[in-house]
């Protein structure tokens, strides 16, 4: 019994010193991948925060490698002013939390600039602590109007930016666009109340209907967790509306689409970016045929630098990408574009002048990307167009700009 | 049969303490000399608070026997109950911080009475459902009590955000400590014994005069104050709560550290929560597929460990320093002298 | 009619709690076991059918597959995680069950990917919806209401009729006395697994039908509320499990149709507490008697 008590004991220790070497030894995985980057060895460190594990990790993993890819093309190409782009991948679990430590070894690394987080509430967790080092950080995919103004002292997070539409702009523009360019007069919400971006488009939408007079007679809300809507359906079926908005991410809808059909439900959807990916993700894509979501880009869109990427990105990880990889994608080329003009002042990597520069430049932005043209308002929000996106047989198909 | 030499209580504490100074020394010349980058600083708290959630939950399932699957329910609680405090208390700093931990701690205990008094009345497998319930019946009022109320109160799915952030080494190890020295020493009086004697044998331990309700409740109200000061230094940590930060996995994941170590041993609770808080950062800087695996890694472990050894790594064993001078004092054999003296004061 | 409809729609969530809350209930019954693996194991049920029609298997042998991997899986896990741990302390067993429950969801996500994914539902069930004077009845509804009901009925000719179903009554009752009585009692228990098992394939095919998708987590959410159906109609109990699997269906399905879908987790479980503390054993639980 003794004999095994210290075995234990030992057991524990060991594994204790080993975790603590494992702690101090280790380098984070990196990579400067793209041998062709320039000669003179200097690197420029760039850190990328996404959940690789864990409830969000499908969203984080395409955000990532959209991210990755973009530096990598960077690279390739001969690197920013002759140095390449060093970028450490973090994976942050979905926790504010982790997200937090994971800061906290990035800037440890002396990164210059991060692309990310993700989801929004690690995302403002980071924002809060990235304030003092004044660290350029900017999203791809965190919507929510918090994330880049402190909603307590309504002031602007100044060295925060995204490169997605924010919450209330989508659900607004998808009231207006029901009732302008649908004709819809009665109009049913069915949202995920677990999620914020959920809540922040429902809000949206329904304070813009009531501005511009489109009626809301339903407004029923889901958990999370749920799969079973047809209870909520039954009732906004018994209200026979026009339109019925469904501000959730695509494995949601495809859940919600055929129940709605099962209960008899005819309204056309209305959706938001999350819609981005529910043709693959549902069985039969008759369930959503005809329905309208805003995006930031159209895959049919001819122009060059979308089906490059397009292209790119299925060469690279053998998968199409999906709203999370676009807007992800830009907010790299953002932070790469304003590392560029803070290396044309001849700026050294990693200190307060050239974050400082960063973060101007980012703000002067005023090009366009992949998902539009970009240039930030006061709030470090993106001004851009959004998309209509219909879906018809079975295709995402481009209806207007709106 | 020879003397055993036995160190006289005061001498106990004492070296108890000094210890616990220099450990304490040893963390903050270890921050302000740089040595513990601001990285290690930010796991470090982390551990502390998962030390002090595992501790407090051992208190229950390790002493008392019970399963509760709702422990994050508990440090919501007191998470929430310290950020709302810190955020509209008018003033500011180290004496509200206090008292949120305080009051985080009282509001969990509250909530462990009321949830305690109906589910302890059950055994077993239905507490631990029962308590399962009350943790996400928390969580899906942290996520809806805004709409009914019509104001800004829990901050709803957006979360509870601008926490003043107070939460450091010094506060975070001094709460670590007092949980520590309270549960040890509760565990070694008259009460103590009384749980100890309802884990073994309930039925027994009533007919042997143990309040057994009373001291169920008692172990339970302890368990979530001090889960309750767990999220309140969380809350501090973080500066922004989410309720599906303290979902019915974040109670499996404080289950598995207080099993792994040993349900009984508090050295085991402290070991697991650091090892489990530390192992998927170092996993990562080592290689991102085996941190991929991480989860799985810990499932095989967890079934491994109850089938091969059910009581956990370290059993009920416990550390003790007093206990080890003592043991190498007897071996050595220079115990004459002050034994006697031991003996007399006992 | 909104009524009709709405009853409809809890009979059938309520038939598949029901079936999964059957799995628990049985297991629960002969070793005392909360088998938080269930779930998990509708999830790999839910894969086994999504991949299999993927590479070609005609649907109706996809889901016989499906359902043996289930049999399969429950067996295994039976005799590899819980059967070492037959004298151990209960808390250890149930401990055990959460990891092995862990395992099969990350196992899945390593395997299969995060993402939840398509399942092809119209290959097995077929049709359009019925529309009997406004009240619209899916034809998934009424296969799923069907066979549920089927499996429930041959469950019970099972455990009430048979030679094997005496003997799983019997190890229930007295393990002791029942290996003493010559029934053998590892064969039993784990002909109770397989028995519970094929009836999660079985919820498994149903739900993935009403609800097109299949994701390593699908399990947790669905295992958790046919467990509460289980512990509210009575845990050992099969008439119990029934009885709580359409009434927790039912009550989900009433909460949200009158507008409170926000807090319908929280009423599950509100009830749940509510029924143990008034019937600690559950609407149709035999009284526990406590040996000293």
């Amino acid at each position: 019994m003794k004999r095994n008590h210290l075995l234990s004991l030992a057991l524990s220790a060991a594994v204790c010193a080993g975790m603590l070497t494992g702690c101090n030894g280790g380098t984070p995985s990196s990579s400067t991948a793209g041998g062709s980057a320039a000669a003179s060895g200097d690197t420029i460190k760039v850190g990328i925060l996404a959940p690789l594990t864990g409830d969000a990790a499908q969203y984080g993993i395409a955000a990532s490698n959209a991210a990755k890819l973009y530096f990598d093309q960077v690279n390739t190409s001969g690197g920013i002013n002759g140095k390449s782009i060093e970028y450490i991948l973090l994976d942050e679990k979905g926790q504010a939390a982790d997200a937090v430590v994971a800061y906290n070894s990035l800037l440890e690394q002396g990164v210059t600039a991060i692309v990310g987080d993700v989801t929004t509430a690690p995302t403002i967790a980071v924002a809060v602590e990235s304030a003092s080092a004044n660290m350029p950080l900017i999203t791809g995919s965190a919507t929510a109007a918090a994330v880049t103004v402190d909603p307590d002292t309504n002031t602007v997070r100044s060295n925060v930016f995204r490169s997605c539409f924010i919450d209330p702009f989508q659900g607004e523009k998808m009231a207006s666009f029901s009732k302008e360019k649908l004709g819809a007069k009665t109009a049913a919400v069915l949202f995920n109340s677990n999620i914020d971006y959920s809540v922040g488009l429902k809000d949206a939408f329904i304070a813009k209907a009531q501005e511009i007079g489109l009626e809301v007679v339903a407004t029923e809300s889901y958990a999370d967790k749920d799969s079973d809507f047809k209870s909520q359906l039954t009732n906004i079926n018994a209200k026979a509306p026009d339109v019925l908005f469904c501000p959730d991410y695509y494995q949601k809808v495809a859940l919600i689409a055929p129940q709605a059909k099962e209960v008899g439900l005819t309204a056309t959807f209305v959706g938001g970016d999350g819609w981005d990916g529910a043709i693959e993700a549902i069985n039969d894509s008759a369930m959503i045929e005809g329905a309208y979501y805003c995006s930031g880009f159209s895959a049919d869109d001819t122009s060059e630098a979308v089906q490059k990427f397009l292209s790119d990105y299925k060469a690279a990880y053998n998968s199409d990408p999906n709203m999370f990889a676009a807007t992800t994608y830009d907010a790299a080329a953002i932070l790469a574009d304003a590392i560029k003009s803070a290396e044309e002042a001849g700026l050294t990597p990693a200190t307060d002048e050239y974050k400082a520069a960063i973060v101007s430049a980012i703000s002067a932005t005023n090009k366009d990307y992949v998902t539009g043209h970009f240039t930030f308002d006061s709030n470090n929000d993106p001004v851009k167009d959004a998309v209509i996106i219909k879906i018809a047989g079975g295709k995402y198909t481009f209806d207007c700009k709106f | 049969m020879r003397q055993r030499f036995e160190i006289p209580m005061p001498v106990r504490y004492l070296v108890n303490g000094v210890l616990i100074v220099l450990l304490f020394l040893l963390g903050q010349f270890m921050i302000s000399a740089g040595i513990l980058s601001s990285y290690f600083q930010k796991i470090l708290l982390q551990v502390g608070v998962y030390i002090i959630a595992a501790v407090s939950l051992n208190m229950a399932t390790g002493y008392l026997g019970q399963l509760p699957l709702g422990h994050a329910g508990f440090m919501a609680v007191g998470g929430y109950t310290a950020g709302i405090f810190l955020k509209n208390f008018p003033i500011k700093g180290l004496p509200a911080f206090i008292l949120a931990i305080i009051l985080a701690g009282i509001v969990a205990g509250i909530f462990g009475i009321l949830i305690g008094i109906p589910a302890l009345r059950l055994k077993g497998d239905y507490l631990a459902i029962i308590t399962l319930g009350f943790g996400e019946i928390i969580r899906v009022i942290l996520l809806n009590i805004d709409t009914v109320l019509g104001f800004k109160f829990t901050g709803g799915a957006a979360g509870l955000m601008g926490i003043p952030k107070y939460t450091s080494f010094p506060a975070v190890y001094i709460c670590v400590v007092i949980t520590c020295l309270f549960i040890h020493t509760m565990m070694k009086s008259r009460h103590g014994r009384a749980i100890l004697a309802i884990r073994e044998n309930e039925i027994a331990a009533e007919s042997c005069g143990v309040n057994t309700t009373y001291y169920k409740t008692m172990a339970f109200t302890a368990s979530a104050f001090f889960a309750g000061v767990a999220g309140a230094l969380f809350a501090s940590y973080l500066g922004l709560l989410v309720p599906g930060d303290f979902g019915f996995m974040k109670s499996i994941e404080i289950l598995v550290m207080v099993v792994l170590g040993g349900m009984g041993s508090m050295l085991g609770s402290v070991l697991a929560a650091a090892v489990l808080t530390i192992v998927p950062f170092a996993l990562q800087s080592i290689s991102q597929t085996v941190a991929d695996y991480r989860m799985v890694i810990y499932s095989v472990l967890l079934i491994v460990v109850m089938i091969f050894k059910p009581s956990g790594l370290l059993g009920t064993y416990d550390f003790s320093l007093t206990r080890i001078i003592e043991g190498l004092i007897n071996r050595a054999g220079i115990h004459d002298g002050v034994a006697r003296k031991g003996e007399q004061s006992k | 009619m909104l009524l009709l409809s709405q009853i409809i729609n809890g009979l059938q969530l309520g038939s598949i709690y029901a079936l999964v809350a059957l799995g628990y209930s049985m297991v629960y019954g002969i070793i005392m076991l909360l088998n938080f693996a269930h779930g998990d194991i509708i999830m790999v049920g839910g894969y086994v059918a999504m991949l299999t029609i993927a590479a070609g298997v005609h649907p109706l042998l996809a889901v016989v597959l499906a359902v043996l991997a289930c049999v399969l899986l429950g067996v295994v896990i039976d005799k590899v995680a819980y059967a070492p741990l037959r004298s151990s302390p209960r808390i250890s067993l149930l401990i055990t069950a959460i990891g092995v429950s862990f395992l099969l969801e990350n196992l899945a996500q390593n395997i299969w990917g995060a993402n939840a994914r398509p399942f092809p539902n119209s290959a097995i069930i077929k049709g359009a919806t019925l529309n009997i004077g406004g009240v619209h009845i899916g034809t998934t509804a009424i296969a799923t209401i069907v066979v549920s009901i089927l499996s429930m009925v041959v469950l019970t000719f099972l455990v009430q009729k048979t030679k094997r179903g005496k003997a799983m009554r019997a190890v229930s009752e007295d393990m002791g006395t029942a290996q003493l009585m010559g029934i053998n009692v590892n064969s039993t228990i784990t002909f109770t697994f397989a028995v519970g098992s094929a009836l999660a394939g079985i919820g498994s095919i149903l739900y993935c039908c009403t609800y097109p998708q299949v994701s390593p987590t699908m399990g947790s959410m669905l295992g958790l509320k046919a467990f509460v159906a289980a512990v509210l109609g009575g845990i050992g109990s099969i008439p119990g499990a029934m009885v709580g699997g359409f009434a927790i269906g039912m009550a989900e399905v009433l909460v949200r149709a009158v507008g409170l879908s926000d807090w319908t987790d929280g009423v599950v479980f509100a009830i749940l507490i509510v029924v143990l503390l008034f019937r600690p054993t559950g609407l149709m639980g035999r009284p526990m008697t406590e040996k000293v």
